[in-house]
């Protein structure tokens, strides 16, 4: 299958960013700098009116910055016309934005054809995307948004960002307006999809869970600040202030896990017998202190012997589950 | 019997070409009007006062201005037709959700493209019930054409009221009330299917 093939993600670099609405006596974006690396999962997250959605509209130049640059593969945006700029970055919304009046399949088609790719491509396009996005294409191609349910429109809205093969996604509380199981069962996805694209996602959320659950970094803004910019681990064990340990509720977190035993969140594989060791029965909050201190993985020890192993992937899963 | 004809066909036509000139009048207005929210507030102000004129004093003033006959039938059933498709094609076009033209921005259409592929697709359900509503009125009021002798039905009318003919009269009346619901019936089918499965408007 072509989506296995992976495209790659794009390098983002913004440099002293500044955003002022007209009218407004304050900055919604102020001064921010950020880097995000070639295939990684950024999440932006912060209270509502921090100046999320603002941040990423002016990587596509929906919003125009007052200073600074922003750099995707170290071109400036400003060096396309808008529109092409567009067409070569996914956009996903909340609010979902199908278009009403066409089918799935021709939601999806839009940028190809806005690109000019011939017909047969484009069908064969949107097969694969609804594949991918595990939706029979037989049963789902040619309804249209209101004949899908909330879940399945959010998945066609990611379906149809992804139609152009970009290396850059952005996502605005893509998720939400859809329930919890939902949501996670879509958070996954999303993961899922990163990992075998390879592409750079920058996902907009107020929701803690959420971040902690997906982000391969997150960035935390305050009042149009970026305030700290770190890995979940990081963000959770040392946050940068008061504000952050308050905005995730990491001393809650961190007490949640030192309920929980590393019994109950490792993986019983992949014993390498090269890891940093730690009993089943020790907390979780004991094995983040370890990881915090620089163990990419821990190797569970019971009796003396090696019988599973502990990633953050599965102290986050732990703490998310937990609430 | 033998007069019914001429005169069915004369109100169709009398209809027919007031309802084209009042769509390329009143498409292009109500887009002016989507946009500004100050030419909307003087637009709708003076549809408002031109309302409570009747259609017959409307016919009346004609007279003056450019004597009788079809073509100032025609002008007030054009005056008459405007508001309704003005109005609706301003509704429609400002009822597309926003969400919807940011997302249309957001993956690369050009405004023109939004406008065209987007925006009035979407109103366009909503810009024809206008239309609708413009061509019962038109086909009613066209009866009255007849007092300043644009023909159609209303001549069946005039002349039954003039001759104690109530036959003519009752033709006419029938003539025309058939014609609005047939005109009404065909365009609310035409809606229905084109409305069709992506649901009522731009909702
Ligand atoms: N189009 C606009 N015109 C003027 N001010 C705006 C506009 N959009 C946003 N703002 C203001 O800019 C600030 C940041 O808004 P933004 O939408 O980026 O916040 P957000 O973090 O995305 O919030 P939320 O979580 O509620 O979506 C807010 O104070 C908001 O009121
Ligand atoms: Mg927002």
């Amino acid at each position: 299958m072509t989506d296995a093939r992976k495209s790659g993600g794009s390098t983002v670099a913004l440099r002293d960013i500044v955003v002022r609405y007209p009218g407004s006596d304050r900055n919604a974006v102020d001064h921010v700098d950020l880097d995000v690396p070639p295939g990684t999962l950024v999440v932006v997250l912060g209270p509502s009116g921090c100046g999320k959605s603002t941040l990423l509209r002016t990587i596509n130049r929906l919003v125009p910055s007052e200073s600074g640059t922003i750099c995707v593969d170290a071109q400036d945006v400003r060096d396309f016309p808008a529109t092409q700029l567009r067409r070569g970055i996914g956009y996903v919304i909340q609010a979902v934005g199908l278009f009403p009046h066409l089918t799935v399949a021709q939601n999806i088609a839009v940028v190809p054809q806005l690109l000019g790719w011939d017909r047969a491509r484009i069908a064969e396009r949107v097969e694969e995307l609804l594949r991918l996005i595990q939706l029979d294409p037989q049963r789902y191609a040619d309804r249209y948004p209101r004949e899908l349910s909330g879940g399945e429109a959010q998945r066609v809205g990611v379906a149809r960002a992804l139609a152009a093969r970009p290396r850059l996604l952005l996502m605005d509380e893509p998720f939400g307006a859809v329930d919890a199981i939902v949501r996670s069962a879509l958070q996954d996805e999303t993961v899922r999809l990163q990992r075998a694209l390879g592409t750079t996602i920058l996902f907009v959320t107020h929701d803690v869970d959420e971040a902690l659950r997906i982000a391969d970094r997150i960035v935390i803004m305050s009042a149009g600040r970026v305030v700290q910019y770190d890995t979940p681990l990081h963000v959770l064990g040392r946050p940068a202030s008061p504000y952050v340990e308050e905005l995730l509720d990491t001393k809650d977190a961190v007490r949640r896990l030192s309920l929980l035993r590393v019994r109950d969140a490792m993986r019983a594989k992949a014993v390498d017998g090269q890891s940093q060791r730690i009993s089943v029965e020790a907390t979780l909050r004991e094995a983040l202190s370890a990881m915090l201190d620089g163990a990419d993985a821990l190797e569970a020890i019971e009796d003396g012997r090696p019988i599973g192993r502990l990633a953050f992937d599965d102290v986050r899963r732990a703490i998310v589950e937990s609430t | 019997m033998s007069e019914l004809i001429p005169a069915l066909r004369g109100h169709v036509l009398l209809s027919g070409a007031s309802l084209a000139v009042a769509l390329l009048l009143g498409i292009p207005l109500g887009a002016w009007i989507a946009r500004s929210p100050r030419v909307r507030e003087a637009a709708l102000g003076l549809v408002g006062a031109a309302r409570v004129v009747p259609s017959l004093a409307v016919l009346a003033i004609m007279i003056p201005l450019i004597g009788v006959g079809f073509a100032p039938a025609l002008v007030a059933l054009v005056l008459l037709a405007i508001p309704p498709i003005a109005i609706n094609t301003d509704l429609g076009l400002r009822a597309v959700p926003h969400a919807i033209l940011d997302a249309a921005a957001g993956i690369g259409m050009s405004e023109r493209q939004i406008r065209s592929r987007v925006q009035w697709p979407l109103a366009l359900p909503v810009v024809f019930t206008g239309v609708r509503t413009a061509t019962v009125e038109v086909i009613a009021s066209a009866t009255l054409a007849a007092f300043i002798g644009g023909g159609g039905l209303g001549e069946l009318i005039v002349n039954g009221l003039a001759n104690n003919d109530v036959a003519s009269l009752v033709r006419g009346a029938v003539g025309v009330g058939v014609l609005a619901l047939a005109a009404e019936a065909c365009l609310s089918l035409v809606e229905r299917r084109w409305r069709g499965r992506w649901g009522t408007g731009a909702a």
